[in-house]
C-alpha cells in the first residue's frame, strides 16, 4: 500500500472526475495569471552547513517538531534510507515520488540556504524557482512561525547526506507543468502565521500551533473543495478522505461512540490505541508514529486543542452513551454474518478473547463501524493494518485471500448491526469489490 | 501396554515399533547434582566412576540391546527439542558399536523404558548421554569382540569390526552383531576403560548426517505430540485468569455445561477446565468462561514495567541472600583508570511458536502421560504426587513439542492433562494452551541486574575486578505438585516450593558470573533473591545472557577508555588455550584486523564465553549498521566459533549456533515482557514482538572447531551470552553510545544518540 | 450442517459448524498435521495454507466460508518419500530446529514462489515477514527459498547459494 498525507490526490475512484473538473479549472485560472505570478527566481546555492554551527538545542527541537510535521513518512521510500525521497504518492492523475530533503548538495537540500528552504515550506517553491505540489502541505507551513522552521532547517540539515536523485513524476497531462501550481495558489494559499487566542490557556494555543501547522491535521480530517483545496470555516474538521479512508469528523459531528476526551486522545495519538476507540488505521498509522516520539507535553497540546473542536464547531452527532451490544439481535438478521464472525474476529474481537481481557477496545467503541460509509471497516477487513508505533502495539491481519466480497459485506452488516445503532449499510458487495480492486492495484 | 500406545505405535510416533521390556533401571533417589545440574530431580550416582549419565545408570542392557537380527535399540533419557539430538546420539551409538546409522533405532525418555536422566537441559544431552551412549557402546562392542573371539579361538585384539554390523577374524571368517549378541547378557555394568574408536577411523561420528527427524516435519507427516489422535480422544482446554498469580472470580459454570458439545466442566479446588468433543467446542466454551471478571492479591506486587532503572528497582526491593561466587586477591599495581557501571535484564517469554500442550490417559488406575517437557521423569513425580498415585501407576512418555528452550508451559499442561484425565477416565484427554495462555502463565525467564567495577593498572592489565549479580531463581523445576499451577490450584493446594539457588559451578543466576579470564583481585557476589514477583524459571542460559554481556561490555568499555583493541584486552588476559583459539577463529573469519572502523553508522563487536566455564566456547563477531534516525541496527553479518569437543554432527552444531544468535539477538535487541499492576501485559505476539525476518542479520557464519575424539561439551546455549554482548559493544564501536539495559532497542537507542 | 471441501484436490463431505477455523478441521477431521495451531490471531504464520492460490491464516478462515474453494496444505506439496521443490530444498538446507513453524514457512514461501518464480533477497524477506519462527532458524529458511529458487531455474550451482 502507498502511502500519502496529501488527501485529494488519493482520493476514490469514484470522485476522480470531479478532481479533472476540478483541475481544469485551476487550469484555466492558471494560465490567465501565469505571466504575472508563476514565474519564481532561483535562489542562490550555499554550501552545506556543518552540524557545529547549529546549537544543541535547536536540533532538538528541530527533530521534535519533524516528528510532528511527520516528515520522515512522505520523504522515505518503502525500505529506503531515511529522508531520501522516493516514496511513490499515488493519485487519480498519476503518481508523484517525494523528494531527497537529506543535505546531499547534488540530490538533496544541501545546497539550500535558510531562506531557501522558508520559501520551500511557506509558498511551495524549490530553491531552483520551480512550483511544488500541494502534495507538500505548505498552506499548512505558513503558519509555522520563523524559529520553529529555523529549527527543522537546522534539523535536516544535520541528516546524514544521501545521493539519491529524484524520480520523474508521473502525472497526466497537463499537470506535469507546474507554473500551473501558480494558479492554484492564487486561489488557495492565503494562510497566516498562527497567532494565539488570548481566550484560551497556553496549552490550547500550542496545540491549535501544532495541529494547524505543522501537524496538518485538517489536511485529512475537513473536506476540500473541487480544486482539492481545504474547506474552511463551519465545513473545518468535518471529515475528509485520505488514501481512500474516511478520515472521520473532529467536531461536533464526531461519529465516536464514545466521545473523545483529551485523554482519550492523548492515549491515542501517543500509542495508536485508546481502550474506548478503535485503534490508528491506514493513514493514521504514520501520524501516531512520528507523535509516538515526539515530546509528550506537545503531543497533549494537539490532544487538548483536538479534543475541544468538537464543543467549538457544532455538528450533527447525537451524543450516546455506550452502546449496548445487540448481539441476539444481530445474529438473527445476519446469521451468516454471525457465523464468519465467530470463526474469524471472535477470537480476538470476542469478550472473553485475549485482546479483551486485556483492555483493547471492543468493536463497539470503533469509529469505522459507526461512519457512515462502511469503506473503513471493508477496508480494515480485507487488508488488516500494521502496529502504528512499532512492533508492538495493536495490528489486524488482513482477511483479503480467505473471505469473498459477499462474506465481507456479510460480515460488515452482521458487524454494523451488532456494534451500531446507526443505520444499516447498503450496496456492501460492491463497497467490498471496490475496495478490493483498489487494493489490488499497485 | 495400554490400547492407547499400540494405537499409537501403530500410527508410528514411536521410532521402532516393537515394545521393548523394561529393566535394569537404576533405583530412583534424588543425586547431588540432580537433574545433570539443571535443577529437577534426578537420578543417584552409582557408579561415580563411569562416565556420563552412566554413573547413575551403570548397566549396559539399559541403554543397547541387539537383536537376534542386528537391529540396534539404543534408550536414552534425553529426549529431542529440535536441537537434532536423536540424530547425534544415533551418530555416537553408530559409531561406536561401528554399525551403520540406518539399523540404529532411538528411544527419548519414557518413564518405563529408558534411564533416567535427569532433564534436558542445560546443554547437557551430549555430556551426559553422549557420553554414556559412546561407553556404553565401545563396551558392547567390546563383549562381542571378545565372544566372538572366544567361539574363534583367536585372541580378542585380532577381531575387528567393520562398521556393517559384523566381526570379523583375521582369517576372514564373520559373525553377524546380532548371532553373537544371542549368546551374550548385556545386564551388566559398564567398565570405564573400555577402548573408544579412534577418531581417525570414524565413520559416522563428526559427519554431516541429515536429522532424522526433518523429514516430517517438512511434509506434515505426525512429528509432533500435537499430532497424536488417539481413538476416543476428547479435547479439553483450562481456564485461569490472564496471567499466572490470578484468578476468575465467578465463571459461568452453568452456561458452559449446557453448551451443545462440552462434554464435562471439571473444577477442582481453584482448577477449571472443559472437556468437548471437538477442539473448536473447548476453546469457545474456555472464552466463554475467561469472560469472567478476574482478580490477583495486591502484594507481591508484579516487576514495575519498563526501564532499566525499573527492573534495578523492583529488584533492589528484595531482600537478598549473598553467596560468595570468587574472591580472589593478588598482588596487582595500582589502577590507572576504572569503569563502573550497572547492567541490567527484563523480565523474557519463551514464547515457544507452538504453545504447550499434553495427552493423558486414565484407564485401570494407570495415567498415561504424553508430554514435551523437559524432564519426563519429573512429569511423573509431579503427576503422582498431584493424583496421588504411585509412581509406578504414572507413565511419563516424551513426544516432541516446538521449540522448547527452559521451562515453559509443558510441566504444567501436562499436569493439567492428568487432572482432567482423571476426571474422565478411559477417555484420552487432548490439552493444549491457548496462545495468551502460554504467555499468561508460563514461568518467564527472570530479570536480572549487575554492577561491575573494574581497574586496569598501567600496563594495561586489569588489577582488579567486581561483579555482583542480583537475581530469582532460574531453576523453579517442578519436582512435585507444588512446582505446577495445578498442584498450586489444588485443594489443599501444594504450595509453591522455595527457590533455591544451583551451586556453581553450574550455577543459576551466578551461571558465568566468574570469569574465565585471568584477572587479579576478583570478587564476584551473587545476591540470590528467592521472592519472586512474576513466575519464573528457567530459560536458555539462566543468567549467563546477562552476566556473559556485562562481563563482555565492561572488557570493551575498559578497552575504549584505554585505546586498546577489544580482541588483544581478551588475549591478553586469557590463558586457556581452547579460548584464545576460538576467538582467534571468528576474529580471523570475520577479518577482524581490516573491520570497518566504527563512523557513526558503522562499527564492528566481538565477543567471548565458555558456557558455565565448562561446556563450549564460542566468539562472535557482528558487523552492525545503525539507522540514526531511528535507532534501528541492522545486523550485516555475523560469525561465530564454536569449540565443543568432538562435534558429534558439525552441521546440527551450526544450525544450534545459529539459532542461538538469531535468538539472542531477539532477546537482547527487542525483547521484554510488559506488566500491568494486575497483570502481565504481554499475551500476544503483538504485545510480544520478537524478531522477523526483516531485522535478522544478513549473513550468519559458524565456525565449528575440529576437535577430534576430544570429550563432548554442550553447545546449545553457548551464543547466547556472547551474541548479546557482541551486539552492545557493536553499537558502542558504531555510535559510540553504550547501552546497558535490555532490550537494546531501537527506542532506547534513538534516545541515547540524540537528535544528530 | 454439511460442508464440502476441497483439499489438496480431494472433495471431502463433513459434518461440523461453519464457524470452526478451518484449522481445526484439517487437523481434526482431515488429520492433516501441516498447519500448525500457533496464536489462533493471524499473529505468526504456523497455521498458513493457500485459498485459492493465495496464502492465508487457517486459524482465522471460518470453514465455511472456503466451502468448494482450492485449499492447499503443505501435504499437498510433496511427501517424505517425494518431496516437492520447497521441502527438498529445506531438507537439503536442514532447515528446522524443532520445526514447529516450518510447514507455514514452505506454504509462505510457495506462495512468493507461484507468483515470482525469481524473487530477490529482500523481496523473499518482505513476503516472509508474516511468519514468526522462534529458534532462530530464518538463516537457513532464506538459505532454502533461494534453493528452491536457483534448483528451479537451474542455473546455479548449489554452492552458490550458500553464502
Ligand atoms: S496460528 Fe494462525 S497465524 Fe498463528
Ligand atoms: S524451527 Fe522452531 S519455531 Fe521455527
Amino acid at each position: 500500500m502507498k502511502r500519502t498525507r496529501w488527501a485529494p490526490w488519493r482520493a476514490g475512484r469514484g470522485t476522480a472526475g470531479r478532481w479533472v473538473a476540478g483541475g481544469v479549472l485551476v487550469c484555466l485560472v492558471g494560465i490567465g495569471a501565469f505571466l504575472g505570478i508563476a514565474y519564481r527566481s532561483g535562489l542562490p546555492p550555499v554550501s552545506p552547513p556543518k552540524v557545529e554551527t547549529f546549537p544543541a538545542e535547536t536540533l532538538a527541537r528541530g527533530a521534535a517538531l519533524a516528528a510532528i510535521g511527520d516528515c520522515i513518512v512522505c520523504h522515505t521510500a518503502d525500505g529506503g534510507v531515511p529522508y531520501a525521497g522516493g516514496r511513490a504518492l499515488a493519485t487519480p492523475f498519476g503518481t508523484l515520488y517525494s523528494t531527497n530533503i537529506t543535505p546531499d548538495p547534488e540530490t538533496g537540500i544541501g545546497t539550500w540556504s535558510t531562506d531557501a528552504f522558508k520559501r520551500a515550506m511557506r509558498d511551495g517553491v524549490s530553491r531552483d524557482g520551480s512550483h511544488l505540489y500541494p502534495a507538500l502541505p505548505y498552506d499548512h507551513y505558513r503558519q509555522v512561525h520563523d524559529g520553529d522552521l529555523d529549527a527543522i532547517y537546522a534539523f535536516l540539515m544535520t541528516r546524514a547526506p544521501v545521493v539519491a536523485p529524484a524520480r520523474a513524476n508521473d502525472l497526466i497531462f497537463p499537470l506535469g507543468f507546474r507554473p500551473l501550481l501558480a494558479g492554484w495558489k492564487l486561489l488557495f494559499l492565503h494562510q497566516e502565521e498562527f497567532t494565539p487566542r488570548p481566550d484560551r490557556d497556553a496549552a490550547w494555543n500550542r496545540g491549535a500551533y501544532l495541529a494547524e501547522g505543522l501537524g496538518h491535521c485538517s489536511g485529512c480530517h475537513s473536506p476540500r473543495n473541487l480544486a482539492g483545496a481545504e474547506e474552511t470555516g463551519t465545513k473545518a474538521y468535518s471529515g475528509g478522505l485520505a488514501e481512500g479512508w474516511a478520515a472521520p469528523a473532529l467536531n461536533g459531528s464526531s461519529p465516536a461512540a464514545v466521545p473523545w476526551t483529551a485523554d482519550s486522545l492523548f492515549t491515542y495519538l501517543r500509542t495508536g490505541v485508546d481502550g474506548r476507540h478503535g485503534a490508528a488505521a491506514g493513514p493514521m498509522g504514520p501520524v501516531v508514529h512520528g507523535l509516538s516520539r515526539a515530546p509528550e507535553a506537545d503531543v497533549r497540546a494537539i490532544a487538548t486543542y483536538i479534543a475541544s473542536l468538537s464543543a467549538d464547531r457544532p455538528g450533527t452527532a447525537p451524543k450516546t452513551p455506550a452502546l449496548p451490544e445487540r448481539t441476539a439481535e444481530a445474529a438473527r438478521v445476519n446469521p451468516a454474518g454471525a457465523s464468519l464472525f465467530a470463526g474469524a474476529c471472535a477470537g480476538c474481537h470476542e469478550d472473553g478473547a485475549p485482546m479483551m481481557t486485556q483492555g483493547r477496545p471492543g468493536l463497539s467503541t470503533v469509529t469505522a463501524l459507526q461512519l457512515d460509509r462502511p469503506d473503513n471497516a471493508i477496508r480494515a477487513i480485507l487488508q488488516g493494518f500494521h502496529a502504528p508505533t512499532g512492533p508492538a502495539g495493536p495490528a489486524m491481519p488482513p482477511f483479503a485471500a480467505s473471505l469473498t466480497d459477499t462474506q465481507v459485506a456479510d460480515l460488515a452488516a452482521y458487524l454494523r448491526s451488532r456494534f451500531s445503532d446507526r443505520p444499516a449499510w447498503t450496496a456492501l458487495e460492491t463497497a467490498a469489490a471496490t475496495v478490493r480492486q483498489e487494493e489490488s492495484q499497485p | 501396554m495400554s490400547p492407547a500406545l499400540s494405537s499409537l505405535s501403530r500410527r508410528g510416533f514411536l521410532a521402532g515399533g516393537a515394545l521393548v521390556v523394561s529393566f535394569a533401571l537404576a533405583p530412583r533417589a534424588f543425586a547431588q547434582l540432580a537433574g545433570g545440574g539443571e535443577g529437577g530431580a534426578g537420578p543417584a550416582v552409582l557408579a561415580p566412576d563411569l562416565k556420563g549419565s552412566l554413573k547413575s545408570t551403570p548397566w549396559l542392557d539399559a541403554w543397547i540391546r541387539i537383536d537376534g537380527d542386528g537391529r540396534v535399540t539404543v534408550f536414552t533419557g534425553k529426549v529431542e527439542l529440535g536441537q537434532g539430538i536423536r540424530t547425534a546420539l544415533t551418530q555416537v551409538a553408530a559409531e561406536e558399536l561401528d554399525v551403520p546409522p540406518a539399523t540404529v533405532t532411538l528411544v527419548t525418555a519414557d518413564t518405563e523404558r529408558t534411564p533416567d536422566e535427569g532433564l534436558t537441559a542445560g546443554s547437557h544431552s551430549m555430556q551426559d548421554s553422549g557420553t554414556a551412549i559412546q561407553n556404553a557402546a565401545a563396551n558392547v562392542r567390546m563383549l562381542l569382540a571378545a565372544e566372538a573371539a572366544r567361539g574363534w579361538g583367536v585372541p580378542t585384539e585380532e577381531v575387528t569390526t567393520g562398521g556393517d554390523g559384523r566381526l570379523h577374524a583375521p582369517d576372514g571368517r564373520v559373525l553377524a552383531y546380532g548371532e553373537v549378541a544371542a549368546r551374550l547378557s548385556l545386564h551388566m555394568q559398564a567398565v570405564p576403560d573400555a577402548p573408544l574408536r579412534k577418531p581417525s577411523d570414524y565413520r559416522t561420528l563428526g559427519r554431516e548426517l541429515p536429522r532424522v527427524d526433518i523429514p516430517a516435519k517438512l511434509t506434515g507427516g505426525a512429528a509432533y505430540l500435537h499430532d497424536m489422535r488417539l481413538p476416543g480422544m476428547l479435547h479439553a482446554r483450562v481456564v485461569r485468569g490472564p496471567s499466572a498469580g490470578t484468578s476468575l472470580q465467578a465463571p459461568d459454570l452453568d452456561g458452559v455445561a449446557r453448551m451443545p458439545g462440552v462434554v464435562t466442566v471439571v473444577r477442582q479446588g481453584g482448577f477449571l477446565a472443559v472437556v468437548a468433543e471437538r477442539q473448536w467446542t473447548a476453546i469457545q466454551a474456555m472464552r466463554h468462561l475467561q469472560r469472567a471478571a478476574y482478580g490477583r492479591p495486591a502484594s507481591p506486587p508484579l516487576p514495575a514495567d519498563g526501564s532499566g532503572d525499573a527492573v534495578a528497582a523492583t529488584l533492589a526491593a528484595l531482600p537478598a541472600r549473598d553467596i560468595a561466587i570468587m574472591d580472589t586477591s593478588e598482588p596487582a599495581g595500582p589502577a590507572v583508570r576504572s569503569v563502573k557501571a550497572r547492567y541490567t535484564r527484563p523480565w523474557i517469554s519463551h514464547g515457544s511458536i507452538g504453545p504447550s500442550c499434553a495427552i493423558a490417559h486414565y484407564v485401570d488406575g494407570t495415567m498415561t502421560v504424553w508430554t514435551h517437557s523437559q524432564g519426563t521423569f519429573d512429569v511423573r513425580r509431579v503427576v503422582a504426587e498431584l493424583l496421588g498415585l504411585p509412581a509406578e501407576r504414572v507413565h511419563a512418555i516424551h513426544a516432541e513439542g516446538a521449540g522448547c528452550y527452559g521451562q515453559n508451559g509443558a510441566d504444567d499442561v501436562a499436569a493439567d492433562a492428568a487432572v482432567i484425565a482423571r476426571a474422565v477416565p478411559g477417555r484420552p484427554i487432548r490439552l493444549q494452551w491457548m496462545r495468551e495462555q502460554e504467555f499468561g502463565w508460563e514461568p518467564l525467564g527472570p530479570g536480572m541486574m549487575t554492577e561491575l567495577e573494574a581497574a586496569l593498572g598501567a600496563d594495561n592489565r586489569i588489577v582488579s575486578w567486581r561483579h555482583a549479580v542480583w537475581s530469582n531463581p532460574h531453576n523453579n523445576r517442578p519436582v512435585g505438585a507444588g512446582g505446577v499451577l495445578a498442584g498450586n490450584e489444588a485443594d489443599p493446594p501444594f504450595p509453591v516450593p522455595e527457590g533455591k539457588p544451583i551451586p556453581m559451578p553450574e550455577g543459576d543466576g551466578s551461571r558465568n558470573s566468574n570469569p574465565l579470564y585471568s584477572f587479579a583481585n576478583t570478587h564476584v557476589v551473587y545476591h540470590f533473591l528467592k521472592d519472586m514477583p512474576a513466575r519464573v524459571s528457567a530459560l536458555r542460559s539462566l543468567g549467563a545472557h546477562l552476566n556473559v554481556f556485562s562481563i563482555e561490555s565492561m572488557l570493551d568499555e575498559l578497552a575504549a577508555g584505554a585505546g586498546i583493541d577489544p580482541l588483544a584486552i581478551r588475549l591478553d588476559h586469557m590463558q586457556d588455550e581452547r579460548a584464545r583459539d576460538v576467538m582467534q577463529a571468528a576474529t580471523d573469519r570475520f577479518g577482524w584486523s581490516r573491520r570497518p572502523k566504527g563512523d557513526g553508522r558503522r562499527g564492528c563487536g566481538m565477543a567471548f564465553a565458555r558456557y558455565k566455564n565448562l561446556g563450549a566456547y564460542c566468539a562472535v563477531a557482528l558487523e552492525v549498521e545503525v539507522d540514526r534516525e531511528t535507532g534501528r541496527v541492522l545486523v550485516r553479518r555475523a560469525v561465530a566459533a564454536v569449540d565443543c569437543g568432538q562435534p558429534a554432527n558439525p552441521d546440527g552444531v551450526r544450525n544450534q549456533i545459529e539459532g542461538a544468535m538469531v535468538q539472542s539477538l531477539s532477546w537482547t535487541g527487542r525483547e521484554a515482557v510488559r506488566f500491568a499492576a494486575d497483570r502481565r501485559a504481554s499475551f500476544d505476539w503483538s504485545s510480544y514482538p520478537i524478531l522477523r525476518f526483516d531485522d535478522v542479520p544478513g549473513s550468519v557464519e559458524v565456525v565449528v572447531m575440529d576437535r577430534p575424539g576430544a570429550p563432548f561439551l554442550g553447545t546449545a546455549e553457548a551464543g547466547q551470552g556472547p551474541t548479546a554482548a557482541a551486539l552492545a559493544n557493536a553499537i558502542a564501536d558504531a555510535t559510540g553510545v553504550r547501552l546497558r539495559d535490555m532490550p537494546l532497542s531501537p527506542e532506547r537507542l534513538k534516545a541515547a544518540i540524540g537528535p544528530v | 450442517m454439511t460442508v464440502t471441501l476441497t483439499v489438496n484436490g480431494a472433495d471431502h463431505a463433513l459434518d461440523v459448524d461453519p464457524a470452526t477455523p478451518l484449522l481445526y478441521v484439517l487437523r481434526d477431521d482431515l488429520e492433516l498435521n501441516g498447519a500448525k495451531y500457533g496464536c489462533g490471531l493471524g499473529q505468526c504464520g504456523a497455521c498458513t495454507v493457500h485459498i485459492d492460490g493465495k496464502p492465508a491464516f487457517s486459524c482465522l478462515t471460518p470453514v465455511g466460508a472456503v466451502a468448494g474453494r482450492r485449499i492447499r496444505t503443505v501435504e499437498g506439496l510433496g511427501s517424505a518419500g517425494a518431496p516437492g521443490l520447497l521441502q527438498q530444498a529445506f531438507e537439503t538446507e536442514q532447515a528446522a530446529q524443532c520445526g514447529y513453524c516450518i510447514a507455514g514457512m514452505i506454504m509462505r514461501a510457495q506462495a512468493l514462489l507461484d507468483r515470482n518464480p525469481d524473487p530477490d533477497e529482500a523481496q523473499i524477506r518482505a513476503h516472509m515477514q508474516t511468519n514468526l519462527c522462534r529458534c532462530g532458524t530464518h538463516m537457513r529458511i532464506l538459505r532454502a527459498i533461494r534453493r528452491a529458487v536457483a534448483l528451479r531455474k537451474g542455473t546455479q550451482s548449489a554452492q552458490e547459494v550458500r553464502r
